[in-house]
């Protein structure tokens, strides 16, 4: 993981005010942020977030009903070719033009985009680096799920585009192409390309991204470096199996959050709740220990904790 | 800002290969109706219509209005199932997306359905043209109907593709609008031998006005002046784009 760099000039993109109603749903309630130019950022939130929202916000494709985004400084309403052209975006949905080969649509789109000719060396290569080179005169609708998902990639890149943002490039991607388009996201970010990237796979954001947004019900709840998210919480988790089944004492129930089998898994807070107080309670009661092992907190839990449902009956 | 001219150049490309690739549904079917219909109503109404023309055959009457039916509907054809399909598929975001303006937009579509109408057109004309011994009065004429009227059903196929959501519209728009127009035309007979409560309505027909500017252009004369038939499909055309190309700048239906 690497520190965020920081770089002049505008930033990558820049969100402000912007709200989004669909009917009485309001997908998008007031968000506002930054992504720096450079930053692998990672925008994360549950089903129904408003994430694709956002995204098809600042790609064009549906208007706010309030606030405006900016690309590198140019606002996608005001400014829009020029704010298209420094886009590249990778839609959710598995979206494709059946009627062509890959490669030809990978070139008209790249005209689209005002590229000619000169893209062309640069969509065989990344047509090699996605291990697609044996599909390149293969009409798309001969494709896998998996090889249009990265073609999808490819048609976002052809432009060569300064901020790139991907939504769920990894949904329902095998172990191997997952790790091919790690790689392959990674090369991207270190040749200076802003990488925005949406995930449900935790551990996969928490190891790519720089700095993390989670957004919930239309709202930013938070925008963080991923170190200083993983900081935040002065937590950390024991897991014990007490011998011959016996209970937890009273005063230490209440620190379990789950169960699994006959393993209880305690949150402690590292301030008011050091490991040896648990031990010297257990003692206490006379209980023995039979395993035990701790975990650090990772970014689901951060996660969980942020996005949490209230409890039935209460109002937030 | 500068236009994106490659942009352009390359949506009218991909329009003109998406009816190239199936060219057998998109050229070759509609040309063979058109001329099977030329067959059975000449064999069966051949000497027994009265076209109104002087000199004129009824075939040779019918074929520039089969020409000109047939481009209008395969103008509309060409741009409203490339943009009904690309909006049911959803790779439209990739349009969408892109750098092209409304005004490019408009051009590469109504550009690749001229040339599937030209197309369509002059296949018809090489087939039937040298049998019926088709006269060309005025090949001006000619030109700026077939321009401003496959333009118009362009466009207008434009409208049906941005408005419809499902094929099932789309139909719609082409068994309510398209071809009930089309037959009301004077397609197979001159409006003078209509009852007068037709005449009348076809004379609001737009469709009407192309065919009978296109006939002029092959004859030298038709039902009405050259010059009303020019400046209804004009107007037509005029008012389709207006209603298109509102939808293209305010992203009516496209962006929600
Ligand atoms: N076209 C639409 N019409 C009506 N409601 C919509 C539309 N698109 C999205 N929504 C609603 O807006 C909210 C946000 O949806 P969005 O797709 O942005 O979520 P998301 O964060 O991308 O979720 P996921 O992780 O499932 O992709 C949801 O409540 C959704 O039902
Ligand atoms: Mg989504």
């Amino acid at each position: 993981m690497n520190t965020p760099t920081l770089r002049a000039g505008p930033p990558a993109l820049e969100i402000t005010g912007v709200r989004k109603a669909y009917g009485s749903v309001q997908a998008l309630n007031g968000l506002d942020f930054d992504i720096r130019q450079g930053e692998f950022f990672g925008l994360l939130g549950p089903n129904g977030a408003g994430k694709s929202t956002l995204i098809s916000i600042i790609s064009g494709l549906i208007r706010a009903d309030e606030g405006h985004v900016r690309v590198l400084g140019h606002d996608t309403v005001t400014d829009w070719r020029a704010a298209r052209r420094t886009l590249g975006v990778v839609p959710q949905e598995l979206v494709f033009d059946p009627f062509f080969k890959v490669v030809d649509l990978l070139r008209i789109q790249a005209g689209y985009y005002g590229c000619g000719r000169e893209v062309w060396p640069w969509i065989d290569e990344m047509l090699e680096r996605l291990e697609l080179g044996n599909k390149r005169t293969a009409m798309m609708r001969s494709l896998s799920g998996g090889m249009k998902r990265r073609v999808l990639i490819a048609q976002a890149l052809v432009h060569k585009p300064p901020v790139v943002i991907l939504d769920e490039p990894t949904a329902g991607v095998d172990v191997e192409l997952r790790r091919t388009l790690w790689r392959f996201m990674r090369d991207l970010h270190a040749k200076g390309t802003t990488v925005v990237l949406t995930t449900h796979y935790l551990e996969e954001a928490q190891e790519m991204c720089e700095r993390i947004a989670i957004v919930d019900k239309g709202r930013l709840r938070i925008v963080e470096t991923t170190e200083g998210l993983l900081n935040r919480h002065p937590f950390r988790f024991l897991t014990l199996k007490l011998a011959d089944g016996a209970a937890m004492p009273a005063h230490l129930a209440e620190l379990v959050t789950s169960v699994k089998g006959d393993a209880l898994e305690l949150k402690l807070d590292r301030e008011r709740h050091p490991i040896a107080s648990v031990f010297a309670g257990l003692k206490a009661a006379g209980i023995e220990i039979a395993d035990v092992s701790t975990r650090e907190p990772d970014l689901e839990d951060i996660f969980v904790e942020l996005t949490a449902k209230p409890a039935p009956g209460v109002v937030s | 800002m500068s236009p994106n001219q490659l942009g352009f150049y390359t949506l009218l490309k991909k329009e003109v290969m998406r009816f190239w690739s199936v060219l057998a549904q998109t050229v070759t079917a509609p040309v063979l109706t058109a001329l099977l219909y030329l067959l059975v109503f000449a064999q069966a109404l051949q000497g027994r219509v009265v076209t109104g023309y002087d000199g004129i055959s009824y075939t040779q009457f019918l074929l520039p209005g089969l020409v000109m039916m047939t481009v209008l509907q395969n103008a509309f054809a060409n741009t409203s199932s490339s943009l009904a399909q690309s909006k049911v598929n959803g790779n439209i975001v990739f349009l969408l997306m892109a750098p092209i303006g409304p005004v490019e937009m408009f051009l590469a579509y109504v550009g690749a359905a001229l040339v599937r109408a030209l197309l369509v057109a002059l296949a018809m004309l090489a087939v039937a043209g040298p049998l019926v011994g088709l006269p060309i009065a005025n090949p001006f004429a000619l030109l700026a109907m077939f321009l401003l009227a496959g333009s118009a059903l362009a466009v207008l196929g434009i409208i049906a593709g941005i408005v419809s959501t499902k094929f099932d519209h789309l139909a719609a728009f082409s068994n309510f609008i398209i071809t009930p127009l089309s037959f009301l035309s004077g397609v197979f007979y001159s409006v003078h031998s209509l009852p007068p409560i037709w005449f009348t309505a076809s004379h609001l027909n737009p469709f009407f006005y192309m065919i009978d500017g296109f006939r002029y252009g092959f004859f030298g004369h038709a039902d009405v002046s050259i010059w009303l038939s020019l400046g209804w499909t004009a107007g037509f055309f005029v008012l389709m784009a207006v209603i298109c190309l509102w939808m293209l700048f305010t992203g009516y239906k496209l962006r929600k």
